[in-house]
């Protein structure tokens, strides 16, 4: 069985000494070996900016695509081939600004992958400008006066898209983003979970130590059922969204490969692309 | 008798206007005639002028005719917009309801027929358009029993008195018809057809047809007109091959998702029209750096912008060779009949696959949507060629080295595996990559892989590059178009050969790469060269510029209107040359 020292390869990441983004790329390499997964059964599908070099440093299928479509490609790629594992991964500038209406519409469509977003709540490969992250005041490079727009809250967003599977950690949390990140392989179709993944170069405001002071854990959160929406939904509010840990989680609705009308139980890659003549003579019929 | 005849029928959208044309024209094809429609719309649901207009004839047509021998209005404006079409025998068959004017200027003559009346008593308004389908068949002395299978088939669900109670309608109105004008009616009678079962379609069918034919499993698109057919027509017919179509958020999903899946091993298509294509460009880019086979079709309409929605235009040709930022590798080959729509659709995904390149299938919305007679389609004419997709057990990689997906080549086409693969893992970027897919900013990298990935294309095996019609080694006039003016072109060409005029027809299959070495000769031989195309800007005629050469001799002949070229109106542009 492929351990997670079969998803390193020898590609030397070009992220800044500190970066956030290490963290999730080991831990993805560690939940891939935990499930189970042999390297050649692993898509990882990544957007651009920093955090899209990732699906470049991990021993699997790799497509590092362009600005903000990582979700549409990897669903296309499931939907290819259902036997595959699935990994979408990008910045908060990828999923939540121009990649914002597929971080939605897949959600809601809930085909059967895991999306990581790393977020870091600034623009980072272009040298520091406000991300839909950025807290109102936080002054950039394009907000020399302080962002004066509110930033997005994606936990709740999920929530309201109607997501069945939403969890937040932080990249320091090694043991716990292993343990959601399988827990997202493992759920029965669309899985978000965002990362704190702090920007060492551009943001001196959510630095580690910011987070280690603000972040909550829901395992700390007395009585927390991430099975309960309402409550997940105001815990949410209450943290202003800084809470670590299984946010919501729906096993009861299923995913969209098990409603798609005729669709193959087996990969499509395995389908026979010949039609028989009968099969043709009657489409050709109903033009008669 | 006559051997051809051209049927309008028109009111408001809504009306059920289409409907009638479709009952009129399904039991004409089923008698062996040849068939070619065109619809004008509005992009509108209800209300709003429509009219249908069909050519029927006994040889095959490609073309909407120059005038018209019928027509049927359900409203005043109906007449008022189209009078003028109706050549000095033609007749109006209105609607007595709407008391129609017959305007003066005009020497057809005008029947009012209490469509609406006679469909109300004999239960509902809603039966006029076969009181008019009645009506028409007077006019054409055919016999009503032809249209009772159609009928059956469209109301059969709805029992056997809605069957009955149509046919009834019909008859009404053929009888109707007879009695009151009698003597004074211009019957024109068709010669009789060869009876021969033919298929009655749109290009977009051809094309989704040809899709399925060609193992396309997945497509993901977004609504629009003129594509929206391909996917309609693909959801109901993928669930029995196992695949699957998603409509998606938008036009970047659709072309990223079908690259996505393309990159998974099946064959994926997404289809739209010019401002779908403007969205995808981007994606293109991406299929054309990283080799991903993709097949995008672009039913070209009025642009730019929203433009032209519902009407007929070609202005889409050099965005679709050239509109991506960067430079890549492309095909996009532009079928001129139904019956090529269906293969080159087909063969589309052979070519991704062999060239690991996006082909664009290039239609237009007269093609795509002109209802028409189709001749037999050759299934066993359609292949399956997977060009240099892996499908044997690899060796296993040293050291965890990756799988030289984009191998430099002789030919330039390095050999693709799909995720799932056991030694195949490679990477794919839309940065510039070495063999493996790892970035590479190397400028010896660069020139290489940008080399290999052109060389691709150097020698592209596409059937028929230029179709032609040439029977003349030295041609006073060499027509050129591309698309659905295939039939505009052929009649005029008859009819500039009977003015004593030798002419030669090409019509452009293969638009990129462009075939000029399959074009040169006939451009040589030619004293003239004219070049049709609906745009402003004459683009087919700068590619042969650019391409062939010999600006001195070649004219161009646009037209940006909305509307289709008539022939009378190619005729007379090719003769004023002379």
């Amino acid at each position: 069985m492929a351990t997670f020292k079969d998803f390193r390869n020898d590609v030397k990441p070009n992220w800044c000494p500190g970066c956030g983004d290490f963290s999730v790329q080991a831990a993805i390499q560690r939940a891939a070996a935990n499930v189970g997964l042999d390297p050649e059964n692993l898509a990882v599908v990544s957007g651009i900016g920093c955090s899209g070099r990732i699906s470049g440093y991990i021993n699997s299928y790799g497509f590092h695509g362009i600005h903000g479509r990582s979700l549409p490609i990897a669903q296309g790629v499931k939907m290819a081939n259902r036997d595959l594992t699935v990994i979408a991964s990008g910045g908060d500038g990828d999923g939540y600004a121009i990649g914002m209406s597929h971080t939605i519409h897949a959600i809601r469509r809930n085909i059967d992958i895991t999306y990581i977003v790393m977020d870091n709540q600034i623009y980072g490969l272009t040298k520091g400008q406000t991300s839909p992250r950025s807290a109102v005041g936080f002054k950039t490079k394009s907000t020399p006066m302080g962002s004066i727009e509110q930033a997005i809250s994606p936990m709740e967003m999920a929530l309201t898209a109607g997501a069945t599977f939403v969890a937040q950690s932080f990249s320091t949390d090694l043991k716990d983003l292993v343990a959601l990140i399988e827990a997202g392989i493992n759920h029965k179709g669309f899985s978000l979970i965002n990362v704190f993944s702090p920007c060492v170069t551009y943001n001196k405001i959510n630095t580690y130590d910011w987070f280690k002071e603000n972040l909550t854990k829901l395992s700390d959160v007395e009585g927390y059922d991430s099975t309960n929406r309402k409550m997940a939904m105001q815990t949410l509010m209450k943290y202003n969204g800084l809470v670590t840990g299984l946010i919501y989680e729906n096993n009861e609705h299923p995913s969209y490969q098990e409603l798609v009308h005729g669709y193959d139980e087996k990969p499509l890659t395995k389908s026979d692309l010949t039609l028989n003549q009968e099969h043709f003579d009657k489409l050709v019929a109903e033009f008669m | 008798m006559i051997n051809q005849l051209s049927w309008k029928v028109g009111g408001q959208q809504g009306e059920g206007i289409e409907s009638t044309g479709e009952i009129f024209a399904i039991a004409l094809n089923r008698l062996g005639y040849y068939l070619y429609g065109y619809r004008h719309f509005s992009s509108r649901i209800k209300g709003g002028h429509t009219n249908n207009k069909i050519r029927v004839s006994t040889t095959q047509v490609r073309s909407i005719s120059d005038d018209l021998d019928i027509l049927v209005a359900f409203d005043q404006e109906t007449i008022d917009l189209n009078y003028k079409e109706l050549h000095s025998n033609g007749v109006i068959l209105a609607d007595a309801k709407f008391k129609p004017k017959k305007p003066e200027d005009t020497d057809a003559s005008l029947y009012a027929v209490p469509f609406t009346e006679i469909a109300t008593e004999l239960g509902t308004s809603l039966m006029k358009n076969m009181v008019a389908i009645g009506a028409t068949s007077a006019v054409l002395d055919l016999d009503i029993h032809v249209f009772e299978e159609v009928v059956r088939e469209i109301f059969g669900k709805k029992g056997d008195q809605v069957v009955a109670k149509n046919m009834e309608a019909i008859k009404a109105g053929y009888n109707y018809t007879q009695e009151k004008m009698d003597g004074d009616l211009p019957t024109m009678q068709l010669e009789k057809a060869d009876g021969k079962h033919r298929m009655f379609m749109i290009g977009n069918d051809a094309i989704a047809m040809g899709a399925l034919a060609g193992g396309c499993r997945f497509m993901a698109a977004y609504p629009i007109t003129p594509a929206s057919d391909i996917m309609e027509y693909l959801i109901k017919k993928l669930p029995a091959l196992g695949g699957a179509v998603i409509q998606t958020e938008d036009e970047i999903a659709a072309c990223t998702m079908a690259i996505g899946a393309s990159y998974g091993g099946v064959r994926a298509l997404t289809a739209s029209s010019g401002p779908g294509l403007s969205l995808k460009t981007e994606s293109i880019g991406l299929a054309g750096i990283t080799e991903v086979p993709l097949v995008i079709v672009d039913t070209q309409r009025g642009g730019p912008s929203t433009g032209l929605p519902t009407k007929q235009e070609h202005s889409d040709l050099m965005a679709m060779i050239y509109g991506t930022h960067g430079e890549i590798p492309k095909i996009v080959i532009a079928p001129s009949t139904v019956e090529e729509a269906f293969y080159d659709t087909a063969e589309a995904f052979n070519l991704a696959e062999e060239y690991q390149c996006p082909v664009i299938v290039l239609s237009d919305l007269q093609l795509s949507l002109g209802k028409q007679t189709v001749e037999p389609l050759d299934f066993s004419k359609v292949e399956i060629r997977r060009g240099k997709l892996v499908t044997e057990e690899l060796p296993e990689l040293p050291n965890k080295e990756y799988f030289k997906r984009y191998e430099v080549t002789e030919d330039g086409i390095s050999p693709r595996t799909i995720p799932g693969m056991k030694n195949g893992i490679h990477h794919v970027t839309g940065v510039e990559h070495a063999e493996t897919g790892k970035p590479s900013e190397s400028p010896v990298n660069r020139v290489q892989q940008m080399d290999k990935r052109f060389r691709k294309i150097e020698h592209i095996h596409f059937n028929t590059p230029v179709y032609k019609n040439a029977p003349h080694e030295e041609a006073d006039l060499l027509i050129v178009g591309f698309n659905s003016t295939r039939g505009v072109i052929e009649e005029a060409m008859g009819r500039l050969e009977k003015d004593g005029l030798k002419v030669n027809h090409a019509h452009v299959r293969l638009v990129h790469p462009f075939p000029a070495d399959e074009l040169r000769p006939l451009v040589q031989s030619a004293k003239k060269v004219i070049v049709i195309e609906n745009n402003a800007t004459g683009q087919l005629a700068d590619l042969i510029k650019m391409n062939v050469g010999y600006p001195e001799k070649i004219t161009k002949y646009v037209k940006y209107d909305g509307n289709p070229f008539l022939p009378h109106e190619v005729h007379s542009k090719c003769k004023e040359l002379f």
